[in-house]
């Protein structure tokens, strides 16, 4: 189990990112507070991906000195989700945030919890 | 290849065009294209339909001809396109009935942007009924959740941005989960496509290595899609999000866009993971209390609540802790239970939703019960279709809340163990509904002496009236010809594996 761990750090790592993103994402109630939380989020899962993907000593997938061998080169499916991944990630906290200068704009602060007491108060 | 085949791939295109072009069109251009579009993709899962209860197999359309471990998929059987269609009319009844609220609800240069997300999740939707890609999967849970955070607020006002703020964020947790349990799925089987990934589960698990991943693996899905389906007690960004949004969205959202999520979720106990490897792996037993959980909590809150809408929504939250229970019976009934319930919610909820928002409008706008008094008398047909949609969340028998229930109860006594408690949830629960419902009916039936709003005449409303009748019409044959639903749910469930 120790030495499992300790030849996976990278996953790892991984792992406790994740963990620490999860958390801010779920109890800051700063609304920055919570999309850096995000991000630390999704990168952590593309760490994962990637850390997953690595083969030891082998090199990128792209053919270089006309080397066919599949034993040449790392799975490049990983990298291809990852792509992927990070175009979204990037687009929801693209959303997150003009959801945040919105209700900066209104409310002039950035605390969630503030902001839903002051539309208890408005009784909308 | 039959001709047929292309039809569920060329929906999904079809959305993903109808959106870009609308981006550029005028409001009722944009809206012309949006009720084409889901009239014509409803027609295509209409004859996918017919052709897969035709031949009697489900068939998989090979995205760009790359053969199976690396291509993209979809996947066609009875169950998917009969969602499909259902998808289809509940939405395009959704936004009729809500159509002339939309022009007092969203700026007047906005409401094209509407379109355009409305046909953004409709492909998503399709692509979470269809595909048979995890990845895939993934992408569109994400497009389908900022179609849906656009859908809320779209109409601006604080509650709704708030909404939409607590609304991204669960659903941000949630599709982390998800994208963090696919990921470690795909690094334990090696595939992303359903079919790949469940063998390799199944040899995984035969050889007994790999007990605690696949077990975490399986957690995390459906956690994930639980808290994007808003599950108790998950559900926080729920009454504001549905409560405040324009009445087309909130239908939409209730019926359709967490309906979503189950379906997936359901395609990946039966199609990625194996329903007796899920079953073993007593996650059915989380699903099942938290379902419990949120039959009464939502319940109560909804007693509590002050405001019409508010008070529909929480409901939503009990009706989605009955799928999960269904679910988490762990039983093939159960199973079915969810699915039959997944129609009839989604048929009942949209038509309270519209139903609701013509009380509140012959009552100066106000959503409290207080103005509601009497507003059946001053809009005839809403107050019926209330009273018709209330009866069915009851359960009474002609509806088609009472034949989920019917379902729900048999599949309990199926099962030794969670048969007692599932059923005095159930009859709890019913007590419950029974109470925030007929106090509502009964409310808006009674009459009030002095006339301080106007009653509202057919002339202003043909095509609402007209979508009412459609929706009690829906709801009456989900509830009297519930055997050939049931049947093609048990046909799908069997194509599934």
């Amino acid at each position: 189990m120790g030495a499992n761990l300790f030849s996976n750090y990278g996953e790892a790592v991984a792992m406790i990112l994740f963990g620490i993103g999860f958390g801010n994402l779920l109890l800051q109630s700063n609304l920055i507070k919570k999309i850096i939380g995000l991000n630390i989020m999704d990168t952590a899962i593309y760490l994962f991906l990637a850390e997953k993907g690595y083969i030891a000593d082998r090199v990128a997938p792209i053919v270089t000195n006309g080397v066919q061998s599949m034993e040449a080169y790392i799975n490049p499916i990983p990298s291809g989700l990852v792509l992927t991944g990070i175009v979204v990630s990037v687009s929801v906290s693209a959303l997150m945030l003009s959801i945040t200068i919105r209700l900066y704009q209104r409310y002039h602060t950035l605390d969630l919890d503030e902001i839903s007491i002051r539309l208890k108060k408005e009784g909308l | 290849m039959n001709f047929v085949q292309n039809f569920p791939a060329v929906s999904i295109l079809l959305c993903l065009f109808a959106g870009i072009i609308s981006s550029g069109l005028k409001k009722k251009a944009a809206r012309f294209v949006n009720t084409v579009l889901i009239s014509i993709v409803g027609f295509l899962s209409l004859c996918t339909l017919i052709y897969v209860m035709g031949t009697g197999e489900s068939f998989v359309y090979v995205m760009g001809m790359f053969p199976a471990p690396w291509g993209n998929e979809i996947r066609a059987g009875v169950l998917e396109a009969f969602t499909a269609l259902f998808f289809c009319i509940i939405m395009l009844l959704s936004l009729a009935g809500g159509r002339k609220k939309l022009a007092d609800e969203v700026e007047e240069g906005k409401t094209f942007l509407y379109y355009v997300l409305m046909d953004l999740l409709l492909a998503s939707l399709l692509a979470l009924v269809y595909t048979n890609d995890l990845f895939t999967a993934y992408v569109f849970v994400e497009i389908n959740t900022i179609a849906a955070c656009g859908l809320i607020m779209i109409r601006q006002n604080g509650r709704t941005i708030e909404a939409a703020a607590r609304y991204m964020i669960m659903s941000l947790l949630g599709s982390g989960l998800l994208l963090m349990g696919l990921c470690m799925l795909y690094d334990l089987t090696g595939h992303l496509l359903m079919s790949n990934i469940k063998e390799q589960i199944k040899w995984v698990y035969v050889s007994g290595q790999y007990r605690i991943p696949l077990l975490v693996t399986i957690a995390l899905l459906s956690v994930g899609l639980a808290i994007k389906s808003a599950l108790f007690p998950f559900h926080a960004w729920l009454p504001d999000a549905y409560g405040y949004s324009t009445v087309s969205s909130a239908a939409i959202l209730s019926s359709l866009v967490s309906k979503g999520y189950i379906f997936l979720l359901i395609k990946i106990i039966y199609r990625v993971v194996g329903f007796e490897i899920f079953y073993e792996s007593r996650i059915v037993d989380v699903l099942f209390v938290f379902g419990l959980m949120g039959m009464i909590f939502g319940s109560i809150s909804a007693i509590r609540e002050n405001d019409v809408r508010r008070m529909i929504a929480f409901s939503s939250v009990a009706q989605i802790g009955y799928i999960y229970m269904g679910i988490g019976m762990g039983t093939q009934a159960g199973m079915e239970a969810s699915i039959f319930h997944i129609f009839s919610h989604a048929a009942t909820k949209s038509l309270l939703f519209i139903g609701a928002i013509g009380l509140t409008d012959v009552s100066g706008g106000s959503r409290q019960f207080i103005e509601l008094t009497g507003s059946a008398y001053r809009n005839k047909w809403a107050g019926v279709t209330f009273t018709v949609g209330s009866l069915s969340m009851v359960g009474v028998p002609l509806f088609s809340g009472f034949i989920s229930k019917l379902l729900f109860a048999q599949a309990a006594v199926q099962n030794d163990v969670k048969m007692l408690p599932a059923l005095i949830i159930l009859g709890i629960s019913t007590i419950l509904n029974a109470i925030y419902f007929m106090k509502t009916v009964i409310r808006i039936y009674t009459p009030v002496e002095e006339r301080k709003y106007e009653s509202i005449t057919f002339k202003d409303m043909k095509l609402y009236v007209a979508t009412l009748a459609c929706f009690i019409i829906l709801n009456v044959v989900l509830g009297v010809s519930s055997q050939p639903i049931a049947d093609i749910i048990g046909q799908g469930l069997a194509m599934f594996s």
